[in-house]
């Protein structure tokens, strides 16, 4: 059967919405348009009943307490929420956080934002793999640190953090504990209590849910974690974040948490089945390739990959069928290129050469047999035109030579 | 990052896609750019006793404006002279390709090119 063009491989950037979900939201976006704080009429029971009922099924998914979640607009706001809530709530206790180069911008640029408040940040550099262990973090306690926030899974190349491990370095020290596990939850099993997390940050749209409805999980006891308000108003939330709820976004978060639960079993091999398919053609068929990330500890779905001597937005132009990211900075506004290759030690050529492949629940077999051919022949293509291959393949050593520029 | 029609066309079919002998003495190399910048350009041209360029080619490591960019830049240089082709100016190429303002370095590289490479066929026949 012939694939159906273009291909969508860039689940980690946001998912199609599941059928199922949508199904699920559909009445809460018509007939059942009731408030979930209107408190003495039929409608607004309705859609607290469904709001409660989502907040079940978020909680069973990460093993916490419904009444632990918090839904938000998004985890960039729940990563906004526990960063700055925890600062502001524990500022007699300290002001020292620790974090990591590889975070996404809403932990980074939040703690920058603190910075400027009187906090101060430890940004940890990770190894090649993308990790930060336990003894490094340990190593950066200080006697004022109240929080360790460090994601669960890389968007970028996938690499898994031992979260369990700096959990548990986290209560012995007394510190609180930050995940922004947007990648890793509904792909991965998440345990709060295991992982020893007091703060989770969580978004539907990477699960097959809607765009604009996540969560966070703020721990309720062993012991209650404080987080000092962000949005204030009506005191929805247990107070913690106001604002009338988001009914069917919220629906299709719980939805989307309840289908991830009961097919993980099956579909995380499934991924990481396709995943490596493409990995090893890609190996196979081509020289000068690097995988960027963990070779093992790392999500199911996520291959990135640089090509040497070629760059990422022409390979993506190659390629314009399947839908996939680059590390370069042709395709950042900021004109750098990627922040977690470049944490990683990666150089930065290999890091405008690089492309993520991050696959999904509509992908196939025959998509990633179609997406590794067409990669393999456009990188062909491209080196073909590359000066960088041609010196490369005269045995120029490239770093001998000085390059007339940067422009930027 | 979406391009208009003409630099689609040029990164599609690249034209002038290659290289010349360097160490011949009627051709001028140009190498501007650097990896970790993410884009190299190389620009060859070959001049005639006249001063007339004969021939161009280019081989470039780069995003789709970079490789148009360049594409454009070896058919615009083909059969001027080498005084003409030192006066284009990266603002037409520019234009030409319909470049959104992020990609504007890239036609910056491209004239830089055409210069480096004029400037070495210029140093090794003892113009300048």
């Amino acid at each position: 059967m012939p694939v159906k063009l273009p291909i969508y491989m860039d689940n980690n950037a946001t998912t199609p919405i599941d059928p199922r979900i949508l199904e699920a939201m559909m009445p809460y976006l018509t007939g059942e348009f009731g408030n979930a704080a209107s408190k003495h009429h039929v409608f607004g029971w309705r859609a607290e009943e469904a709001v409660e009922n989502a907040r079940q099924q978020v909680a069973e998914l990460i093993h916490a307490s419904p009444k632990e979640i918090v839904f938000t607009s998004g985890a960039t706001e729940s990563d906004n929420l526990a960063i700055k809530g925890v600062a502001e709530a524990y500022r007699e206790r300290g002001n020292h956080i620790i974090t990591c180069l590889t975070e996404h911008k809403a932990v980074l640029d939040t703690c920058k934002y603190l910075e400027k408040n009187g906090c101060e940040v430890a940004y940890l550099t990770p190894d090649s793999t993308g990790q930060v262990g336990p003894q490094q973090i340990e190593q950066a306690i200080t006697d004022k640190t109240i929080l360790i926030t460090l994601m669960a899974a890389n968007n970028e190349t996938g690499t898994l953090h031992q979260i369990a491990e700096i959990g548990r370095l986290a209560k012995q020290r007394d510190i609180i504990f930050h995940s922004d596990a947007t990648q890793a939850v509904g792909k991965i099993p998440i345990d709060v209590e295991a992982m020893g997390l007091d703060l989770m940050s969580l978004s539907a749209h990477k699960l097959y849910g809607p765009k604009g409805v996540g969560a966070l999980y703020v721990r309720g006891r062993g012991p209650r974690v404080r987080i000092a308000i962000q949005m204030h108003g009506g005191g929805h939330e247990r107070g913690m974040r106001s604002g009338t709820l988001n009914v069917p976004g919220i629906v299709g978060l719980g939805e989307a948490c309840r289908l991830a639960q009961q097919e993980m079993d099956h579909e995380s091999p499934r991924l990481s089945a396709m995943r490596d398919a493409l990995q090893s053609a890609i190996m196979s068929r081509l020289d000068h390739v690097q995988i960027n990330g963990h070779p093992i500890q790392r999500l199911p779905n996520t291959l990135n990959v640089s090509f040497e001597y070629v760059e990422g937005e022409a390979l993506m132009m190659k390629i314009k069928d399947v839908a996939v990211s680059s590390g370069s900075a042709c395709t950042s506004a900021s004109l750098t290129p990627s922040h977690v290759l470049h944490a990683m030690g990666v150089p930065d050529e290999l890091a405008h050469g690089s492309i993520r492949f991050s696959l999904g629940r509509f992908n196939t077999p025959q998509e990633a047999d179609y997406a590794a051919e067409h990669i393999v022949q456009a990188v062909g293509e491209l080196r073909e035109l590359s000066p960088l291959y041609e010196m490369a393949k005269e045995g120029v050593d490239m770093k001998s030579i000085k390059w007339r520029g940067p422009v930027h | 990052m979406k391009y208009g029609d003409k630099v689609i066309d040029h990164f599609a079919n690249p034209r002038n896609v290659g290289a010349l002998d360097k160490s011949a003495s009627d051709v001028g190399t140009g190498i501007v750019g650097a990896p970790e910048c993410g884009d190299v350009l190389k620009l060859q041209i070959q001049v005639d006793t006249e001063g007339r360029i004969v021939d161009a080619k280019f081989k470039t490591f780069g995003c789709g404006s970079a490789i148009a960019a360049s594409s454009l830049a070896t058919e615009w240089v083909k059969g001027r002279t080498v005084d003409q082709a030192g006066e284009i100016k990266n603002t037409a190429i520019a234009q030409e390709l319909s470049l959104p303002p992020i990609k504007v370095h890239c036609s910056v590289l491209a004239e830089d090119a055409i210069k480096a490479a004029i400037a070495d066929w210029k140093s090794k026949n003892g113009k300048e």
